[in-house]
């Protein structure tokens, strides 16, 4: 089945654009103005300092906070419509831990969408979930409610969980925050593995030392996108100093009337 | 509608009630616990039942004694359950009030064939009863309701004069109040009992689950109205006094304009704290809803007359000669980047505003700058620039995509942010296109 | 008391009581199953809000009724009037957190003492109303399940059913959207519209719950069942399954015990038996109950004592300080800083497991299976240590499998990727620190 959703792939070598993409909460603006072209197939790393907008970036173009204005496309067609193209791995911390549901049941959301509404989930799902578990290194805790695994392992799930949505856009919000070695060699391979099927992958990242081993396009973001394009292109001190340079305090101050005044 | 004495000391005893639940509540809205305060209220029920039956008296230290050890215990309790038992604390709240609340129920329930208490009391309280007990105070008899409520008043004026620093340091700024040697968990502690004896007094005058409204809802309003905790303090408690006397007034005199009898004053002064809620929501004189609907307004026509005043600078700059340069509007409409191309009545609106304003002159359909119009233009052009230096400079913007970030945040830059940006970058002669910097 | 009374409203003798009892069951089990939604979604207080907010909604039915000229007892028109001033009141909390820098707490708080002030004062002025018999009102504050009759009962069943299938239909869709809304909404599927299903079944079970448990005591229906529930599974499915039995249960028995003596509120009973249901959950609940969770941690805490014994007994070994008993205590002691006593206690506990066992010279030695268990303790342990001495820079990030108590719990798969990673280490690695001394302990 992965050889029909994935078709649109092949058909345009543009995976995301977005245009004119302006997000404020509260009127204070987080993210102004991104113009993002980035083309089918690439693992793609978002970096910048904290409170970038790394993760509203991630957010706006699925969606879930309200655009100011700008445009999203999913290989060419506007995002609602491609909506069973792109998956989606939150932030670890972003749901409750202690909800009664084991590490398979969790897996097995990722497919709600083909199961369809008011459909349960039928065991042909379920050992698609289970296969998925099976991939990330974790189909022995396929019965474990998921406050008795350890962060990585919460990680992994959560990986899972997108396989089987078996998008052709992935966005992850930091996989790789407070996650173990082994966790993160897992994610590293699943990453490979996802280039491999032709998949692009979008990965909000902390850690500028592994941008060079985990990623072949980077985009540098902060308020603003600073650079985008092949990591060896962008990856220069020049656009570090420019994402992470201090000097911009004058703009947080600005940023900050809007906010006072619009509030 | 007849005032008598003793709807003086109706309104007193509500008045005296309100401030004590105004200002313990407070605290509890600024920590985000309202809730904890309806939990506490709910939960005290068992506690007033148990030293009813046993002391069979209204009036006892026993009442308060009983009502601060359930207090405490409702505090606990959610969070034992919510600590060891991994509850939401909304639930757990939820379920240590309803369960107290009914034991307190069937306790009373099974004590009215015996004493003299009603379950409509203790809920609803029964204000228009107070004045009817009295006891001897220094030689003066008063009702004991109302020198019940001034006790727990008292006791709020001390506890909270005494910690004020703490309690302000506690509520907003925990952990600096822990490094300090605050106990962040006694003052926790000390303020629900507080709410606890607080509520127990009031509970004859407004009953236990309307002092959720003297609890909450002052604080509320204040909120909408300060952040600083003395002021919040007495917003709250002139608050609570003012829906004491509207509320009473509203009791005895609204129903019997429509025909019926007079109502629960209790009732009635929850509804007039709503009411002062909403007015605070509507016309809050910074956070209000009008207010932020004007301020919109506000803001958008300086974004307008600030747009024109830029481009008339702009059109007209490059034209310096000796005569005033003039410009039409539909030179105006059509000059580069305008934001006026498709907003032709946007663009006479402004125009207007401006001539009004003694910034801009028209003569024979053609516009022009006056003195104070061309200083003012100064100012904008020389944000916009600095700004565009800026974003070139610091943050490496393409120059095609300067304008589109200056042009918005020149809107919001002042005289000291601007002063501040032309420092910053040493002065800048020129805008990263070479043209001049107005200064 | 009057045990012949409760016995006949157990057993359902006659038609009144087997009327309440169903409609009371019918309404815990609704109250339970959407409770779980409820509770998991974190919206347990404003269902409490809703319900307060209904007051003035059935006082102005009431006066509604009255200047229409009927019998101000029109049940179904008062909960229309209940329902109308709920969804005004949760309008309210939404409003105000929407517009206002207060926390939702606060909004909860005045919408719900507020809209119940507003109802106290209406209730006043009907009270002193001429010819019209207010007592109707007052089962809706503190509930009362006598009046039931058998249209009531029958409402609340067909909500308990309508409940019943619409979660079971939605199971999947409601497990998604409290567990993980923005997952949802990323994955196309409308989350407000599931949100507003779901509290829309909240809202009615609250509403048709008022006249039985009343006002001030609804929400208890809907949080005290799953609250309870979720101590004895991990699984939603039987949580649901378990919050309706219980919220059955509560009705049921409530019931029964109000009948027993007069001046016994019903609705007061029924949330005291779940009160009860919930205490015994949370003390001795099979999956987070304080007990189970005490005992777990008991016994966590002796199987890391074992384990640390049986490796100080090898380290003894290694060292050779085997003489005597009281050398090896000695040797303990000094190198591990226990007590004799304690020692003594451990040592005796272990050898009744069946780990050591007394040897020829009145020392202890290890049986053939606590010498297995031995070595694979020490084993592990040294394989961590040299692991975190050789790669403290990625150890790190293993903090938070659980600090010091790691060794104990290592997980097959774990110690082979310390295997793994320490491939040229021996089948027991040497400690990596030197070990005390045996004759140093000695002289010590």
């Amino acid at each position: 089945m992965s050889v029909d959703t994935s078709a649109p792939a092949t058909t345009s070598d543009t995976a995301l654009r977005v245009a004119d993409l302006t997000i404020a909460y509260q009127r204070k603006p987080v993210l102004w103005d991104v113009d993002l072209v980035v083309p089918a197939g690439v693992v793609a790393g978002i970096v910048g300092p904290n409170g970038a907008g790394k993760s509203t970036l991630i957010k706006a173009v699925l969606d879930l906070v309200p655009h100011a204005s700008g445009l999203v496309e999913v290989f060419g067609k506007p995002y609602r419509k491609q909506r069973s193209l792109v998956g989606y791995v939150p932030q670890r911390e972003s749901v409750d831990w202690d909800y009664p549901i084991s590490a398979l049941e969790l897996v097995e959301m990722g497919l709600y969408r083909k199961i369809g509404w008011l459909k349960p989930v039928t065991r042909a799902y379920r050992s698609q979930a289970l296969a998925a578990l099976e991939e990330v290194g974790m189909a022995d805790f396929a019965n474990r409610q998921i406050s008795r695994l350890s962060g990585g392992q919460q990680q992994r799930i959560f990986l899972a969980r997108a396989l089987v949505q078996d998008a052709s856009v992935y966005f992850m919000d930091e996989p790789f925050a407070g996650v173990d070695a082994a966790t993160e060699k897992a994610i590293m391979a699943i990453l490979l593995r996802l280039r491999q099927r032709q998949k692009t992958v979008f990965v909000v990242h902390h850690d500028l030392e592994t941008v060079r081993e985990y990623f072949d396009y980077l985009i540098m973001l902060n308020m603003r996108v600073v650079a985008a394009g092949a990591v060896a292109d962008v990856f220069t001190s020049d656009n570090l100093r420019r994402t992470y340079g201090g000097r911009l305090t004058l703009l947080d101050r600005a940023v900050d009337a809007i906010g006072g005044i619009r509030q | 509608m007849i005032w008598t004495p003793l709807d003086t000391w109706i309104v007193a005893a509500a008045a005296i009630a309100g401030a004590a639940c105004a200002l313990s509540g407070s605290f509890l809205v600024l920590r985000k616990m309202s809730m904890m305060g309806d939990a506490i209220s709910h939960a005290v029920l068992p506690g007033i039942a148990v030293a009813f039956i046993l002391t069979a008296s209204r009036a006892s230290g026993a009442l308060f004694i009983g009502a601060a050890l359930v207090g405490i215990l409702t505090a606990v309790l959610v969070q034992i359950i919510r600590q060891y038992g991994r509850v939401d604390h909304g639930a757990s709240m939820g379920v240590v009030f309803t369960v107290l609340f009914a034991i307190g129920l069937i306790l009373i329930e099974q004590a009215a064939g015996q004493v003299d208490i009603h379950p409509e009391h203790v809920l609803f309280g029964s204000v228009e009863l107070v004045p009817l007990y009295t006891i001897r105070v220094l030689g003066a008899n008063l009702p004991r309701g109302v020198v019940v409520v001034t006790i727990a008043l008292v006791a709020n004026l001390v506890v909270f004069a005494a910690l004020f620093k703490e309690f302000r340091l506690a509520t907003f700024d925990p952990e600096l109040a822990t490094t300090l040697g605050v106990n962040a968990k006694l003052m926790h502690y000390l303020l629900m009992t507080l709410v606890a004896i607080t509520t127990v007094a009031s509970f004859e005058v407004v009953g236990s689950i309307l002092v959720v409204a003297m609890l909450v809802v002052p604080g509320a309003t204040a909120h909408l109205l300060t952040r600083r905790l003395l002021p919040f303090l007495t917003v709250a408690v002139v608050v609570a006094i003012a829906a004491a006397v509207l509320g009473h007034l509203a009791a005895i005199g609204i129903p019997p304009l429509f025909g019926f009898e007079d109502t629960s004053t209790a009732g009635s002064m929850a509804v007039v704290l709503g009411g002062l809620f909403f007015v605070a929501f509507l016309f809050a004189p910074e956070h209000g809803v009008v207010a932020k609907a004007f301020a919109r307004i506000g803001l958008r026509v300086s974004i307008l007359t600030q747009d024109v005043l830029g481009l008339l600078a702009r059109v007209t700059e490059g034209t310096a000669s000796t005569s005033t340069p003039r410009t039409t509007t539909d030179t105006l409409r059509e000059y580069r980047r305008s934001p006026f191309r498709r907003r032709r009545s946007g663009l006479q609106l402004g125009l207007t505003l401006l001539r009004l304003r003694g910034l801009v002159r028209r003569r024979d359909g053609r516009y022009a700058l006056t003195g104070a119009g061309r200083d003012a233009a100064a100012g904008i052009l020389r944000t916009h620039r600095l700004w565009e230096r800026f974003f070139f400079d610091e943050a490496g913007v393409d120059l095609s995509e300067l304008h589109h970030a200056a042009d918005y945040l020149e809107h919001y830059t002042d005289a000291d942010l601007q002063g501040a940006l032309s420092e910053e970058l040493l002065r800048p002669a020129t805008d990263p296109r070479g043209r001049r910097i107005p200064e | 008391m009057n045990v012949e009374r409760l016995l006949r409203t157990l057993l359902l003798s006659d038609y009144n009581t087997r009327v309440v009892v169903f409609g009371t069951v019918a309404l815990g089990i609704a109250g339970g199953v959407i409770g779980v939604f409820l509770l998991l979604r974190r919206r347990a207080l404003l269902a409490d809000a809703v319900s307060h907010a209904a007051l003035p909604g059935v006082a102005i039915a009431f006066l509604v009724l009255v200047a229409l000229g009927q019998s101000g007892r029109n049940l179904p028109v008062l909960m229309i009037g209940a329902l109308v001033s709920g969804l005004i009141g949760m309008g309210c909390v939404i409003v105000v957190n929407r517009y206002t820098r207060l926390s939702e707490d606060a909004a909860l708080g005045i919408v719900l003492s507020v809209f119940f002030g507003f109802g106290v004062a209406l209730l006043g002025i009907i009270q002193k109303m001429r010819g019209a018999a207010a007592a109707g009102l007052d089962s809706f504050i503190y509930g009362k399940t006598a009046s039931m009759i058998r249209s009531d009962a029958l409402l609340i069943g067909v909500v308990a059913v309508v409940v019943l299938i619409g979660t079971t239909l939605l199971f999947k869709e409601l497990r998604l959207i409290t567990f993980d809304p923005d997952f949802a909404a990323g994955d196309g599927w409308p989350v407000g519209t599931l949100d507003v299903t779901l509290m829309a079944l909240v809202v009615i079970v609250t509403v048709i719950g008022l006249q039985s448990v009343g006002i001030i005591l609804v929400i208890a229906l809907l949080i005290i069942p799953p609250a309870a529930a979720r101590f004895w599974t991990e699984s939603l499915r039987l949580m649901a399954v378990i919050s309706g039995l219980i919220g059955a249960l509560g009705g049921y028995l409530g019931t029964a015990i109000s009948g027993m003596a007069p001046r016994l509120p019903a609705g007061a009973v029924i949330v005291s038996v779940m009160g009860a249901a919930f205490t015994v959950s949370f003390l001795f609940g099979s999956e987070r109950g304080l007990v189970r969770v005490l005992l777990d941690s008991l016994a966590l805490r002796r199987r890391v004592l074992n384990q640390n014994l049986l490796r100080a007994l090898y380290e003894c070994e290694e060292t050779g300080c085997t003489d005597s008993a009281d050398g090896q205590i000695h040797y303990l002691s000094t190198a591990r800083g226990w007590s004799a006593p304690q020692l003594r206690r451990w040592i005796r506990r272990a050898t009744r497991q069946g780990l050591l066992t007394t040897g020829e010279n009145g020392c202890w030695d290890f049986t053939d299976h606590g010498r297995r268990e031995a070595t694979r303790v020490t084993r592990n342990h040294r394989l961590w240590e040299i692991y975190l001495l050789e790669h403290a820079d990625v150890a790190a990030a293993h903090v938070d499998q659980g600090a010091d108590l790691i060794e104990h719990v290592l997980g097959d798969a774990l110690v082979a990727e310390l295997e793994d990673v320490l491939a040229d280490r021996d089948a027991l690695p040497a400690s990596p620190h030197s070990l005390l001394p045996a004759n140093e302990a000695r002289t010590s």
